[in-house]
């Protein structure tokens, strides 16, 4: 049995590692612990000033869209694409250190393959949904007028809902013209929508005769610390996707080259699978955070 | 597989044969999927919750800790079972696990802090309360002060 071995070893009579392990792999795991410090004093930060606030945006309205599905509410969807493909991604990894074991090289560079493919399309989608949201205008009633801001790191449209109508109808007087072309275009008093051409062209008083402001969902500002930490969190966490795939795509070309092969062991393989275990493992908890509490 | 390369490594893993070890990937896989899908389902229940008329507070909380718990077996299952955590050995495993206890503290001290300094602002920066406070907590606040006023 293994575990009488490992009883009756002297692990610290020298000569031999301690924990039973190769230096460079003992060193990602220090690594990948400090890297989880870093991450969590990240996430923490960002529930101490969440706690701080009285009102904190619902994450199930701020991650509604899915690409190419347009304005329908669909909350969680795209988030739980990007989270099955890094599980994807892990259990392809899993099996690049698995074939990795046996020395069979062309297993290597088969599911190396398609863990970078799927570290691609998580960026992708990361990419998608910066865009989405960093350029989607949502109107907001901020000092007694309406504006369009989208999700960036100094305004948040994510406040709570204005159903006071009175002030909503008062702020029209005192909202932009541009303002005013957009609202009447997408929430049109009676359902008919009017060119954006014609309503251009209209006088500010009318425009606002004819946007059906209990229909426009006009949210007040919310939290600003909220875009710096989505931002920065996801952000780091891309970053790390992004590094893992380059890594991963090293150790693919150096599979190729027969480094490993010639070094008789693949225990590089290993350490990246390492780095992208953890990717997978900083998501789950970036995923809590974000988008399901 | 022998690693030449490193003498200082005295007991090599034994690596289970194909057909354990696929069985094995199999099963962590479903598994993670399956939290997965109960943790979207929660979600999505928290989303109803919060939508409907009066939302219960305790039992969105109490969802959103057993979300906090799933999350924790996912963590655990990538790394046992992923990063062969399980497979080394005791002394290596508490190197890494014993000093990820200072979260423990970590979490519970920064949350508190954050919480405290809200309650501190909404007693004694009124401006703070009045600009932030969501207007339907405004009403649902007021009713229980008026409540404890007719039992005194």
């Amino acid at each position: 049995m293994a575990t009488t071995t490992v009883h009756q070893t002297k692990w610290w009579s020298g000569g031999k590692s301690p924990f039973n392990m190769e230096y460079g792999k003992l060193m990602m795991w220090y690594f990948l612990m400090s890297d989880a410090f870093t991450f969590g004093a990240f996430l923490i930060s960002y529930g101490s000033i969440r706690f701080s606030q009285n009102f904190w945006p619902d994450p199930n309205v701020v991650f509604n869209a899915f690409p190419g599905a347009g304005h329908a509410n669909l909350p969680l969807a795209f988030v739980s694409v990007m989270t099955f493909i890094l599980i994807i991604s892990s259990v392809t990894m899993v099996l690049a250190v698995h074939a990795g074991h046996k020395g069979d090289k062309e297993g290597v560079i088969k599911w190396m393959f398609w863990t970078i493919i799927g570290g691609l399309a998580f960026l992708g989608c990361q990419a998608w949904e910066w865009h989405h949201l960093i350029t989607g205008e949502h109107a907001v009633l901020v000092d007694g007028k309406i504006d369009l801001i989208g999700q960036t790191m100094g305004g948040n449209p994510w406040g709570d809902l204005v159903e006071d109508n009175t002030a909503l109808t008062a702020a029209l007087n005192n909202t932009s013209h541009e303002t005013l072309v957009h609202l009447a275009h997408e929430y049109p008093t009676g359902g008919t929508v009017v060119a954006m051409e014609a309503l251009e062209k209209m006088s500010d008083g009318q425009l606002a005769g004819m946007v059906d402001i209990t229909h426009a969902h006009i949210r007040e500002t919310g939290p600003i610390a909220f875009g710096g930490y989505f931002y920065g969190i996801t952000g780091f966490h891309g970053f790390h996707v992004f590094s893992g795939v380059v890594i991963n795509i090293i150790m693919l070309i150096m599979t190729q080259k027969d480094v490993f092969k010639n070094r008789g062991h693949y225990l590089m393989i290993e350490k990246a699978g390492l780095y992208w275990h953890f990717v997978d493992l900083v998501w789950v908890f970036v995923f809590l955070c974000f988008y399901l509490i | 597989m022998q690693h030449p390369a490193f003498e200082e490594v005295t007991v090599h893993h034994h690596h289970e044969d194909d057909a354990t070890f696929k069985k094995k990937v199999r099963k962590t896989t479903i598994l993670l999927s399956i939290i997965t899908i109960i943790e979207l389902a929660i979600g999505l229940t928290i989303y109803t919750i919060h939508k409907g008329e009066s939302p219960n507070a305790l039992l969105v909380l109490m969802f959103k800790g057993a979300v906090c718990i799933l999350t924790l077996a996912k963590a655990y299952y990538i790394v046992s079972v992923f990063m062969h955590l399980g497979d080394e050995i005791r002394n290596m495993i508490m190197t890494i696990v014993v000093p990820l206890m200072l979260f423990v503290w970590f979490i519970i001290a920064f949350i508190a802090d954050g919480n405290s300094y809200k309650n501190l602002r909404n007693t004694y920066d009124k401006h703070f309360e009045e600009t932030t406070m969501p207007a339907k907590h405004h009403k649902a606040e007021a009713a229980p002060v008026e409540n404890k006023g007719g039992k005194e």
